[in-house]
Parts: structure tokens; C-alpha cells; sequence
């Protein structure tokens, strides 16, 4: 049974953001976790409710360590591995 | 330099004043994102992997000080203080929020600039030679010509929403320095039989999936029929591409298609047809545009003055920076000078909105205030002095932008990749950062020499990995960043080509080996030290490389 998280990019300044509870944080380790089920009908519902807030909603899955599966999806999560500066790596 | 006139400045404000409302409506929900995407991106604003980006127009890559500063002024305020050069002469912000976008491009109005048609399916900003009016092998300076393409291709009606996005590129000098051949379009100034000025035309070139060398479809345009020649291109283009598949969509595939003998036969009916009704280009008009671009004042001098040669003996480190950076110019005294934006396990084309400052102040001291970006994802300082050459490199230096290495391996041309990109597959630049660092010596560079080596991280080829001397694309493996190895291309156009893929791709460590045993291989068989890289494996071929590379694993 895979976990997953639901992300998306804020519309006002692009920012990656994720899901937890109605709300959304900028930080990944206080991300909520789903269900596959739970994240498809919840990226269903902030697609028809919050146009105005995000775009792009989708969900991501995660490891044990809430950490997304994919290199993609680790280093959206997470920015740029290049600049450790203005990322977010050192979370990981 | 362009100047813009009335009509310019209006239609800039215009498009800003526009775009504000447009995202004013996007905010308040007024416009869905499948309205607003399509508006967004004709004004350069994509949204990638982290968050916005904004490409802003570097016209044919010329720059002023004024304009550079303004840039750095933008990255500091609206950024996170850097931005990043292009290999379309452009630059791009990382992390605009879509609310500021307006008002950044008010700023950019003021200095003259926009980003429009950065993206899109239409006609690109128009790149050309960075040594534009300064290369003493130029037939014509080729910057008057792009500005002319600039003023046509801009908000042209008709080619607003062509199948796919267009490229065009034109070079004024007998070696292009402007990868003509790997446009849609590409345009090379040339002389006709009796003197006069006009162009010689390839179309279909390109890179991403497909790659294609362009083919050529006119020896010679007369200038005054530039317009309506390439309108002749274009219409065929709009009219036949294909826009049922966006991966066929490209004018490279249209020439495929048709053939090129009846794609010519098209566009020259088409031309034919309407030759008789445009209007050709006024002399007047030409003159006009040219004068923008007259030389600034320059004083006279001679060639290789006392001071620079007692510099050179006295500092082996500015020498080896005199042979790699510095460009010899058509005026006596003068050199057009590469600011590196590749510093050894740097990340190639970022610069810091300190160092643009720095760049601009020596633009004003060394350079008339005048700039360059070059598609390798540098800058260049068109109008030094020679006697103040080595006044000019201490203070590039304390900037870290004196890397003596224009041309050599560490000089690369990389895509931001997957550390940025929302398209990428790999990343590029920690690759290009781990070959930087694995070439460090800056003396081994040297003695390696000219050697092209260009990285995408992915098949869409934004860092021209078909074009370098060694090129590396980045690929999904099965989830895991992999990257291939190509070998043999070139972008100039007399010797242009698409490079071969070595064999089976590496991991990402794996990838910087074996870009050593490649220029390894190339050491070991070069006739001697002025036989380039591309000469050597014109020479031996593929094979040495793979039994090198494969043969021991």
C-alpha cells in the first residue's frame, strides 16, 4: 500500500506547496498523507474548488521517510540540488 | 545598439498594461488557467518545476549597461539575486511570483526591453554572431539585419500562432558564429555577383528529437527582398505544418515531408506571387537602422602596445586568459574580450545580480557600455582597449569572471535540467559542475584546446547536445537520472553536424569517466597539439572512442 501526498504550485508566486488538512504548507515534512484513494478524490475536489489558490494539483508518492519516490518529485519537493543556499535539500 | 522609437515604446506599454489585467483577472478567477497558460507564455512566463520563470528578449544578445544593471536590479528585487544566460542569447529569472511579473516588466519597458515572443509558437528573438561588428572577417555586420527581422517578426499578424515555435538566426562573418544551420531559419550575409549585399537561406534545421542540419534553399536573397523571402517560408510553413502532432509540428519535419526540391518549388510560387506586391526594404529605411549600430568613438591605436605584451611576461595567469578570452577586433588597438560565465564547478551562464552590477560598471569603464551574451552562455565586452586589457582581467577576476576558458571543455553549454526544469528527465549542471571540476587544471585545458562539450537533460535539447564536440543528454532510466554519450557534432555551419551516439549511457558518475577517456582517446591519437578534438575524430572515427569507452567494462 503506497502513501502518497498532495502538491501543487500556488498561483500567486509559483511556489511549490503540499497539502495538509484544507490548508496548504510550503514544507514537506508537514505534508499530510493519504491514501491513493484519499489523495485521487482530494486532487478531484481542490481541482474544482481552489482555482484561485494552486494550479497543477497532483499527487506524489512517498517513501517511510515522507520523502517522494521519484528524483522528480524529490527535487520539486525540495529545490534545486545545486544551490543548497535557497533549497530546501538540507531537509532531506 | 536598437533604439526604440515611438511606435516600440508604445506597443511594449501597451503589452505590459495588457498582461497586468490578464493576470489580475487570473488571480480574482476571472480567467481559468487553460485561458490564462497560453497568455502567459507569449509574454515569456512558464511555469517550472520550483515556480514561475521568466524569459526576458536579449535582442540578438546585445546589451547596454543600463540594461544590465537593470537586470541585476530585477534579480536582486524580484528574484533570489541571480539570473541565468541562455544559449538563445537570453536571460531567464528563476523565481519571479506571477503578481510581480507586471511590474517587472514595467522595469524592463524602461530600459527597453520585454519579453515577448520569448516563448510561444512564433517567431523567436532572433540571435546572431556575439562578435557582431567587431570580427574583421565580416561581410556586413549582421546586428542592422536582425534588428530589421526583430521589427517585422514582432506581433506579425499573420505569424502569431504558426504550428510550432520559430527560430531564426543569421550570421554576418566567413565563420558563423550563430549556429545558422540549426535554425528554422538561418541567414548568412553574403555578396552577390555583383557586390551586392544579400543572404544566403537554409530552413529546416534544428535540434530537440529530431535533429536536422538545415538545408539550403536559396544562394542568394537580395537584402531588399529579405521580407518577402522569408514571408514566402513562413507562408508555405503555416500553411502546410502540421499541427495535429506537436512532435511533428517543426518546419525541419515539413521539409522531410514534402521533400526539399517541391518544398523550394512552394516557396518560391509562393514568393513569386507575392514578390509583386510587397514592398521591398527602402534604402532610406536600411540607413536608418544601420546608423543605430555605427561604431562608437574609438580612439587610434596600434595593435599589441607595449603594455599589454609586459603584462603578458609578467603574469602567466592573464597570459593564458589573453589566448582563450580575448578576440581580436576589425579596429586597431581594440579587442572584444569573453567574460566567463563558467567558472571551474561553477554553474554555467548563472551570474549574480552583484556580478551583473560589476559587469555593467565594466561595460561603462572598458567597453563603452556596451555588452554582449553569446549562445555558449557568456558575455562579452565588444569594445576594449588592448593597453587596458590587464586592468580589465584583475578586476573580472576578483569577480571570479576571468576563467581562462572560452572554448576549452569547461566552458560548456548546459540546460538548467532537471534542477529547474519542469520538462527535464536528469539533471545537467551537477554533471557540468563534476566535469568542470574533474578538468580543473586550467594549463590541461589549454593543452586539450578547442573542444565543444554541451549537456541536456533531456531529448529536447535546450543545452545543443547534438552540436558539441562531445555532447551528453540526460535520460530516465527506469527511474534513475542516465545519461548518453554523443560524439562529432559541430554547429558551425561549414563543417556542420548532428553528433553520434556512442553506445549504451551512463550513470551519472559514469558519465564524467567517460567524458575523460574521450578526451583521453583524442590525446592519444592527435597528430599534434593543433589538431582539435573535431579534427581528430573526423580523422579516426567513432570506433578508438568505443573500444575506449566500452571495451574494459
Amino acid at each position: 500500500m503506497t502513501t502518497q501526498i498532495v502538491t501543487a504550485n500556488r498561483l500567486h508566486d509559483g511556489l511549490v506547496v503540499f497539502r495538509v488538512g484544507e490548508s496548504w504548507t510550503q514544507s514537506l515534512s508537514e505534508a499530510q498523507t493519504y491514501t491513493p484513494e484519499e489523495a485521487a478524490a482530494l486532487v478531484a475536489r481542490i481541482e474544482a474548488e481552489e482555482k484561485t489558490q494552486v494550479v497543477g494539483v497532483y499527487a506524489v508518492e512517498i517513501d517511510d521517510a515522507k520523502v517522494p519516490t521519484k528524483g522528480r518529485e524529490r527535487i520539486r519537493a525540495l529545490g534545486p540540488t545545486v544551490r543548497p543556499d535557497i533549497s530546501k535539500q538540507v531537509e532531506a | 545598439m536598437y533604439r526604440y522609437d515611438e511606435f516600440d515604446a508604445a506597443i511594449v506599454r501597451t503589452r505590459v498594461e495588457e498582461f497586468r489585467d490578464q493576470v489580475e483577472r487570473r488571480v480574482s478567477g476571472e480567467l481559468t488557467e487553460e485561458q490564462f497558460r497560453p497568455l502567459r507564455l507569449m509574454n515569456g512566463v512558464y511555469l517550472q518545476l520550483h515556480a514561475y520563470m521568466l524569459r526576458v528578449a536579449v535582442p540578438y544578445g546585445e546589451l547596454s549597461s543600463t540594461q544590465m544593471r537593470k537586470l541585476a536590479h530585477i534579480a536582486r528585487t524580484y528574484d533570489k539575486g541571480y539570473g541565468h544566460f541562455t544559449t538563445r542569447q537570453n536571460i531567464q529569472f528563476n523565481w519571479p511570483t506571477l503578481v510581480d511579473i507586471p511590474k517587472i516588466l514595467d522595469e524592463l519597458a524602461e530600459v527597453e526591453m520585454h519579453a515577448i515572443q520569448t516563448s510561444g509558437n512564433c517567431i523567436r528573438n532572433v540571435t546572431s554572431d556575439p562578435y557582431a561588428g567587431v570580427a574583421g572577417d565580416e561581410v556586413d555586420d549582421p546586428r542592422p539585419w536582425a534588428e530589421i527581422l526583430r521589427q517585422w517578426s514582432t506581433f506579425h499578424p499573420e505569424f502569431t500562432y504558426l504550428p510550432r515555435k520559430f527560430k531564426i538566426a543569421i550570421s554576418g562573418g566567413a565563420e558563423d558564429r550563430a549556429a545558422v544551420r540549426f535554425h528554422d531559419i538561418g541567414l548568412r550575409v553574403v555578396r552577390g555577383e555583383g557586390g551586392d549585399i544579400g543572404f544566403r537561406v537554409w530552413v529546416g534545421g534544428g535540434m530537440g528529437r529530431t535533429p536536422r542540419v538545415g538545408r539550403e534553399v536559396r544562394s542568394f536573397v537580395p537584402a531588399a527582398d529579405l521580407m518577402s523571402y522569408l514571408e514566402a517560408i513562413l507562408r508555405v510553413y503555416n500553411l502546410y505544418g502540421r499541427r495535429d502532432n506537436k512532435y511533428k509540428a517543426r518546419i525541419k519535419i515539413l521539409v522531410d515531408e514534402l521533400g526539399l526540391a517541391r518544398f523550394i518549388d512552394e516557396v518560391e510560387a509562393e514568393w513569386q506571387k507575392s514578390r509583386a506586391s510587397a514592398t521591398p526594404l527602402p534604402e532610406e529605411e536600411i540607413a536608418r537602422i544601420r546608423a543605430y549600430f555605427a561604431p562608437p568613438p574609438l580612439a587610434s591605436l596600434q595593435d599589441n602596445p607595449a603594455e599589454l605584451a609586459a603584462a603578458r611576461k609578467a603574469d602567466p595567469a592573464f597570459d593564458l586568459w589573453i589566448k582563450t578570452n580575448v578576440f581580436s577586433h576589425k579596429v586597431p588597438g581594440y579587442a572584444a574580450v569573453t567574460v566567463s560565465l563558467k567558472p571551474i564547478g561553477g554553474i554555467p551562464g548563472d551570474v549574480t545580480a552583484d556580478q551583473m552590477d560589476m559587469i555593467a560598471d565594466l561595460a561603462d569603464r572598458f567597453s563603452q557600455g556596451q555588452l554582449r551574451a553569446t549562445k555558449e552562455q557568456n558575455l562579452v565586452l565588444p569594445y576594449v582597449r588592448q593597453d587596458q586589457l590587464a586592468a580589465l582581467w584583475r578586476a573580472l577576476d576578483m569577480q571570479n569572471l576571468a576563467t581562462a576558458n572560452r572554448g576549452l571543455v569547461s566552458d560548456m553549454i548546459a540546460c538548467p535540467g532537471l534542477d529547474y526544469c519542469a520538462l527535464a528527465n536528469a539533471r545537467s549542471i551537477p554533471i557540468a559542475q563534476e566535469i568542470s571540476n574533474r578538468f580543473a587544471d586550467l594549463r590541461r585545458q589549454h593543452d586539450i584546446g578547442s573542444l565543444s562539450l554541451n549537456i541536456s537533460g533531456c531529448i529536447n535539447a535546450c543545452g545543443h547536445h547534438h552540436v558539441g564536440n562531445i555532447g551528453i543528454l540526460g535520460v530516465d532510466k527506469r527511474g534513475e537520472e542516465a545519461y548518453q554519450l554523443v560524439l562529432g557534432g559541430d554547429a558551425g555551419e561549414g563543417d556542420a553536424a548532428i553528433g553520434q551516439i556512442t553506445g549504451p549511457g551512463f550513470s551519472a558518475e559514469g558519465i564524467v569517466d567517460a567524458t575523460e577517456k574521450a578526451v583521453a582517446v583524442y590525446l592519444a591519437n592527435r597528430r599534434d597539439a593543433d589538431e582539435s578534438f573535431i579534427e581528430t575524430y573526423r580523422r579516426i572515427g567513432m570506433a578508438p572512442f568505443k573500444e575506449a569507452l566500452y571495451d574494459a567494462r
